[in-house]
């Protein structure tokens, strides 16, 4: 019985330190989303809110600019049951948050660092080298400003 | 459906060389392909295609027999939806090859036999329906099927059973009279006429204690809640009336007629129902949920009587493509709208009113609650033309029943639409529903928006919807949700502990360690007057008090914040709350200072059981307590004691596990 929503995309952290195989074990057992595309505005009680509805949430960490240590547009969910984080997958995932359609993915688990955006100026890398307007990210990607 | 290939269970019995090459796998993942999809995405007509996949089946017969009876075995237990579609091809190979029509009836009845013996009654049921099916594709032999449901029937005649045992061969007979009612009466019809009297007399003495329980609304109109199998029973009675006439279901072995009525029938085997046991465990009494008839869109084409047999079919097929693709939500989706016969009935109600009754079922939805709400956004999305607006009739109509309607379920329906409204910029016409502004506030109708609105705001923030209201409704808008620091003003320097709580803060603010901070506290009077342990660490009130209200106010800013200040300060936290008299002033406290945020209440309650700051005893006293008393009927309440319950059982399950394996492993040892 299909289950796509809920298998692993073809996205893996290029700064994870183990091998593929590794990642993808880890991947397959996690409990943690990443969350993509929120508002920097979007808070920790929203997130809750939203994410609560597949399962009881054990976490959820903000990402933050590197620099301005602010809400810079994604966070990681943990769910104490991974039964959850699928439900999150199939019915959260793609869905409107603050306006916004968001999206997840599996994670392989929070480490300390992993919070901050990996972009040159501090906010995540999709941030640096956008051309279009995105009143909710800050506005024109860091190159063009 | 399974692609296990293990080699204990493909070809068992057969006497047959095993091949281990790549080729036959594929060459069977290719046949399970073709029967799974047959008629999908086609431009020839599903009868050729039929046509087309039973000469292929004819052929891969020599070679992959056992496989091809376990993929069909498998649709007909798992595809419910395509039912006359399998019947169809089932009864095209038996005309080409009488011996694998027999084979097949066995093979079905083996896996009926199994289905019952391990609880899968819903399985069953499409198990006996496809039977049932298949006399009139000629495979079945109607007077051994008449004796089947003879069989079935005599159940309701066992004493010291549960009637939901007789119940469960009562719906199974019944429910597959749509499909061959007209061909058993042809054949049978005295012993038909026999065995539906004795249905009428035990519908008649069987107990319904449990209908109110399950109802959606306690109100008879517009659409009363029958029980199911009345429901039922009146559909077959009116389909037999007009002679068994049943023009909704597709059959596509009409059109084989000629081929078909060659073939040679094979009779059931004398079908014994299993005993009951003390592990059986069957499904559970339903109510119909109803909300449309045929005055709700009178434009379009007319909606089945709740007692024709088309609403029973519909509903059954609707409700079985969401159970086979509720996972995919988009391909559900469109499962739904392309549900054969979507211009002879108004597909869009009969989705939305089914959507309903899984989300409103009780006691609980068959599936997680989200899922229809994010099925129904899809919906919007591939018909933006059309459901929408019948989705805002729904919403439209159950506001208006919201009187009479089950609390639970008025829960649920605050939980999908203000998720719905989240998702479409929160627009909807709330002056429709001004007239809840001139009733008491604490009536339904009022009651329903107040607490939406408050939903609303958990996924967006207070002023969207301040602005998303008219002016009149802001005596319903929620709270702003601010932290209320009782030592925060100079004003109240005069209350007792003020001094204490300036102290505590710039310690807490320094970086003070738990030690500190208790000898800060020490300080604090006992309003109490007890006898003092001389460490100060029986129940001192306003030391829980001083101490809560400072941290919760300086950790106000997010959740992680508060976390983080129960995490650091866990060690106060347990010592202060170490009585039962403790724990219950924390949450009191707790209430105090967040009591225009209730999110926040639930979270830090959540967090506390977690870190065993305050035990599920705490919190039930604390909920019940006449402090409370005036929330009582808020929603965050009871989503506070529903969490908590199911973080106790959750908690009682885990040991009961542990326990277990601890038995075993001790058993094992002994053994040695």
């Amino acid at each position: 019985r299909s289950d796509s929503y809920a298998e692993l995309s073809q996205y893996r952290d290029q700064h994870f330190r183990g091998t593929r195989y590794d990642q993808e074990r880890l991947l397959r057992k996690s409990c943690t989303l990443y969350v993509g595309n929120l508002s920097f505005y979007t808070t920790e009680e929203q997130i809750h809110e939203l994410f609560g509805k597949s399962g009881d949430i054990k976490k959820v960490i903000m990402g933050l600019d590197k620099v301005k240590k602010t809400a810079c547009g994604f966070c990681f969910v943990e769910y104490y049951a991974r039964g959850d984080a699928e439900n999150a997958m199939r019915y959260i995932n793609g869905t409107r948050l603050d306006d916004r359609i968001i999206r997840t993915d599996w994670d392989a688990g929070f480490k300390e660092g992993r919070q901050y955006g990996r972009g040159r100026s501090g906010g995540q890398v999709r941030d640096e080298y956008r051309q279009d307007y995105d009143a909710g990210r800050g506005g024109y990607g860091k190159t063009v400003q | 459906m399974s692609r296990r290939r293990h080699s204990d269970d493909s070809d068992a019995g057969q006497p047959h060389k095993r091949r281990r090459t790549s080729e036959p796998s594929e060459l069977e993942e290719r046949l399970e392909s073709l029967i799974c999809r047959v008629g999908e995405k086609s431009n020839s007509s599903l009868e050729s295609n039929l046509e087309g996949l039973a000469g292929v089946l004819e052929a891969d017969l020599p070679n992959y027999k056992s496989k091809i009876l376990r993929i069909l075995c498998t649709v007909a237990r798992l595809l419910p939806e395509k039912l006359t579609v399998y019947t169809t091809l089932v009864g095209l190979l038996n005309a080409r090859n009488y011996n694998f029509g027999g084979e097949f009836v066995e093979a079905m009845i083996r896996q009926l036999k199994e289905c019952l013996k391990v609880n899968m009654y819903n399985e069953a049921v499409h198990l006996v329906r496809f039977l049932s099916d298949l006399v009139n594709c000629h495979v079945i032999a109607a007077p051994s099927m008449v004796a089947m449901f003879e069989n079935f029937v005599s159940v309701t005649q066992e004493e010291d059973v549960p009637q939901v045992r007789c119940d469960w061969y009562m719906f199974a007979f019944l429910s597959s009279l749509p499909w061959v009612g007209k061909e058993l009466y042809e054949k049978k019809d005295a012993e038909m006429d026999r065995l539906l009297s004795q249905a009428e007399s035990y519908l008649k003495r069987r107990q319904k204690i449990h209908v109110p329980m399950l109802q959606v609304w306690t109100a008879d109109k517009p659409h009363p809640q029958e029980e199911y199998l009345d429901c039922l029973w009146s559909q077959i009675q009116k389909l037999k009336k007009d002679r068994w006439q049943e023009r909704h279901i597709l059959r596509p072995y009409l059109a084989f007629d000629s081929v078909l009525c060659e073939a040679l029938q094979h009779n059931l085997p004398p079908f014994t129902p299993p005993p009951h046991t003390e592990d059986s465990v069957y499904p559970m009494p339903r109510v119909i949920f109803r909300m449309f008839d045929y005055t709700d869109d009178p434009e379009g084409p007319v909606m089945p009587g709740s007692h024709s047999v088309e609403r029973f079919v519909i509903e059954e097929n609707l409700h079985c493509i969401i159970k086979s693709h509720w996972k995919e939500r988009k391909t559900c989706a469109a499962q739904l709208l392309s549900y054969p016969g979507n211009n002879k009935i108004p597909l869009n109600y009969h989705i939305v009113e089914v959507i309903f009754a899984e989300l409103f079922q009780l006691p609980s939805p068959p599936h997680i609650e989200v899922m229809y709400t994010t099925l129904l956004i899809e919906l919007c999305k591939l018909q933006p033309g059309s459901l929408p607006q019948v989705l805002a009739q729904a919403t439209e109509m159950l506001y208006m029943r919201l009187d009479t309607m089950n609390t639970t379920c008025v829960d649920r329906f605050i939980n999908w639409f203000s998720h719905h409204l989240s998702n479409f910029q929160f627009r909807w016409s709330w002056e429709d529903w001004s007239d809840c502004l001139t009733q008491d506030l604490e009536k339904p109708k009022p009651k329903f928006v107040r607490e939406v609105l408050e939903k609303c705001m958990r996924l967006s923030y207070h002023q969207r919807i301040i602005d998303i209201v008219p002016a009149s409704f802001s005596v319903l808008s929620p709270a702003n949700p601010v932290c209320i620091y009782k030592y925060g003003d100079e004003s109240n320097r005069s209350l007792p502990g003020y001094t204490v709580a300036l102290c505590l803060t710039i310690a807490i603010k320094n970086k003070a360690s738990n030690d500190e901070i208790f000898s800060i506290l020490k300080d604090v009077p006992n309003p109490n007057q007890d006898d003092d342990d001389g460490e100060g660490f029986t129940f001192n009130p306003l030391k829980i008090e001083v101490f809560v209200q400072t941290l919760l106010h300086l950790a106000a800013k997010s959740f992680s914040h508060s976390f983080s200040a129960l995490a650091k300060f866990h060690e106060v936290f347990k010592t202060l709350a170490e009585s039962d008299e403790g724990k219950l002033h924390v949450l009191r406290v707790v209430y105090e200072v967040w009591k225009n945020h209730p999110q926040m209440i639930a979270v830090l309650v959540d967090k506390m059981i977690r870190t065993q700051i305050v035990d599920c005893a705490a919190v039930a006293n604390w909920i019940f307590s006449s402090e409370l008393a005036h929330d009582f009927t808020r929603f965050y309440i009871w989503e506070i004691l529903h969490s908590t319950i199911r973080k106790m059982n959750k908690h009682v399950l885990k040991i009961h596990k542990e326990l277990e394996e601890t038995k075993a492993r001790l058993a094992r040892q002994h053994k040695r």
